[in-house]
């Protein structure tokens, strides 16, 4: 029985893999969305940088941050909608979710798919701002604690893009969309970002506090500029406690909700 | 559980909210059948067909496919069969190959068995040439031949089609039926909902018929008309006018009906009219230029459980 089971999930596990190529063919491999998922973040924070007196060493972790959160935000097909959150309410109108809901994948499966792609394209993506970091001369003082501060922020944030599509289960991209604008943005500017979080007022550092992207720009900060705000092994507990919250809650709430969608 | 049945379905029912799409309905497909479902827009086929392939939930009742549960042993249901949905659902922005190649992912396929299967189906449907396009240049007819082929990757034990050759061009519709009959008589058991009474009667061993969420009768389609004897008629025609009211006075005709230069007299006994009718042509001295007995339609049959429902 456990052995059957064990085959099970390695199948299971197996087909999420076809749901990712379908995804990085359908979605991730469109020239716009690769263009505005590198560029977008880039010049946001350029905006907010020039002009002001901040280190270069600075800008890597905090453009880092955004576009590893943005990943969860991309531009889709010029329609101003993203594909993490979107790609549900998108298959839903074009009936294909229908053909995955019909084919022997559990819910599971299909949202898990979609997490590696959405993590695969958000590593990818995440590479551009170190090559631009070093390109300047900035020195990775713990190249390992940031690639693995990459890896798991990204998983984190995919995880986040498909609960941000959970609820409502609308066939409408661009109600998610604005769900999904209304709260990432606000994450953008409490997390440590454009303002390092040592220098938040109280009330700053608490809200930061509930936001992983902050434990993430923490730790890019540490990789960087050598020193960080909390303890490494407390960002890296508190972005992997996110992630397994944010994969459980949103399969969970997908797995009551899918066939409201259909 | 019978070991002979493909499908079992006991009390199985489906409300949209104050709408009950699907009424405690039972049935069983025997293995190798070819089961047709028949029904008006809105009889609660589609819904049928969705609660057995797991897109849906029942909230009453039970339902198997080859002796496993629809909903605890759905990943195992859904392994063995293969789906064309009503609406045509191939992913546009692929190609046909890539289309066939997610499938195959999808059901576990290995992948030169895929590449194998994927260039035979779309020989045979005739879309090879066309396997690196994008879907979203198909027609209708060559999109609905691409949902067969994306339904026969796995080489299912049971299909269901829905509407298969709905909207689509005669020699397609014709392409598509010699298809059914093929994987029939390969001994794929094939679950097929239409409202085409036509395809219905040359494809299916047996016809359900559902009206209102309800199976209004299951039979097969000769008996289904054998069965409608109330439907049985002659059709008659004179070298003169002969009123409508004169032949409904005849004991055994329920009930007379001008049909161009012809009479359609509806009777429960056809031979008993005939001598009837001969009678009142030489007492009238008129001539019998033709006279046929008609078996009901399955339309006939079909219209009329119907409006009995």
């Amino acid at each position: 029985m456990l052995l059957m089971d064990n085959n099970l999930y390695r199948e299971q596990f197996k087909r999420s893999f076809a749901i990712l190529k379908k995804n990085v063919r359908i979605y991730y491999s469109k020239g716009p969305v690769i263009i505005f998922g590198l560029l977008v973040p880039f010049f946001l924070f350029l905006s907010f940088y020039i002009g002001r007196n901040m280190p270069v060493e600075a800008l890597i972790p905090g453009l880092l941050g955004m576009t590893a959160l943005q990943l969860a935000q991309r531009s889709f097909h010029g329609r101003a909608t993203s594909v993490g959150p979107a790609i549900v309410p998108w298959e839903a109108r074009a009936k294909t979710l229908e053909r995955l809901v019909s084919s022997p994948v559990s819910i599971w499966t299909i949202f898990l798919g979609d997490v590696f792609s959405s993590f695969l394209f958000g590593v990818i993506v995440s590479v551009s701002p170190i090559i631009v970091g070093l390109s300047i001369g900035v020195g990775i003082a713990n190249p390992l604690i940031l690639g693995l501060g990459i890896i798991l922020a990204t998983f984190c944030f995919a995880s986040f893009s498909i609960l941000l599509s959970a609820y409502p289960p609308t066939d409408n991209p661009a109600s998610v969309m604005m769900l999904s604008s209304m709260i990432k943005f606000p994450l953008v500017f409490i997390s440590g970002i454009f303002i390092p979080i040592e220098e938040l007022p109280v009330w700053g550092k608490t809200i930061s506090s509930i936001s992983p992207l902050t434990y993430f720009t923490d730790l890019a900060r540490h990789s960087i500029q050598g020193h960080s705000y909390y303890p490494m092994t407390l960002d890296f507990a508190v972005l992997a406690a996110f992630t397994i919250i944010f994969l459980v809650v949103a399969i969970k709430i997908h797995e009551r909700t899918i066939r409201k969608r259909i | 559980m019978n070991t002979e049945n493909a499908v079992e379905v006991s009390n199985l029912t489906k409300h949209f909210g104050e709408v009950v799409a699907v009424d405690h309905i039972s049935f069983q497909v025997k293995k190798g059948e070819l089961f047709g479902f028949l029904g008006p827009n809105a009889a609660g086929k589609t819904t049928t067909v969705r609660m057995l392939t797991g897109v849906i939930k029942p909230e009453e009742g039970t339902a198997s496919i080859l002796n496993y549960d629809i909903l605890r042993e759905g990943l195992k249901t859904r392994q063995l069969t293969g789906i064309v949905p009503e609406m045509a659902n191939a992913y546009v922005d692929l190609s046909a190959w890539d289309n066939l190649m997610l499938t195959g992912e999808l059901y576990g396929v290995p992948k030169k068995r895929r590449r194998e299967r994927a260039s035979k189906l779309l020989k045979e449907f005739g879309l090879y040439e066309r396997r690196n396009h994008l879907v979203r240049g198909f027609s209708r007819g060559m999109k609905q031949k691409l949902l067969l082929c994306m339904a026969l990757m796995n080489e299912p034990q049971i299909l269901f089609l829905d509407e298969p050759t709905s909207g689509v061009d005669v020699g397609s519709q014709r392409l598509i039926r010699d298809m059914i009959r093929e994987l029939n008589k390969s001994g794929a058991t094939v679950f097929l909902t239409t409202h085409n009474m036509e395809e219905a009667n040359a494809l299916c061993d047996r016809i359900a018929i559902i009206n209102h969420g309800k199976i209004a009768t299951i039979d097969s389609p000769e008996r289904l008309r054998m069965r409608s004897s109330g439907l049985q008629s002659i059709e008659v025609s004179f070298d003169k006018v002969v009123s409508v009211d004169e032949l409904s006075k005849i004991h055994g005709i329920r009930e007379a009906r001008k049909m161009g230069d012809k009479m359609r007299l509806y009777v429960d006994e056809p031979s008993a009219v005939f001598d009837k009718l001969i009678d009142i042509a030489r007492s009238k001295r008129l001539k019998i230029i033709s006279l046929n007995t008609l078996v009901p339609t399955l339309e006939d049959v079909f219209l009329e459980l119907v409006k009995e429902s």
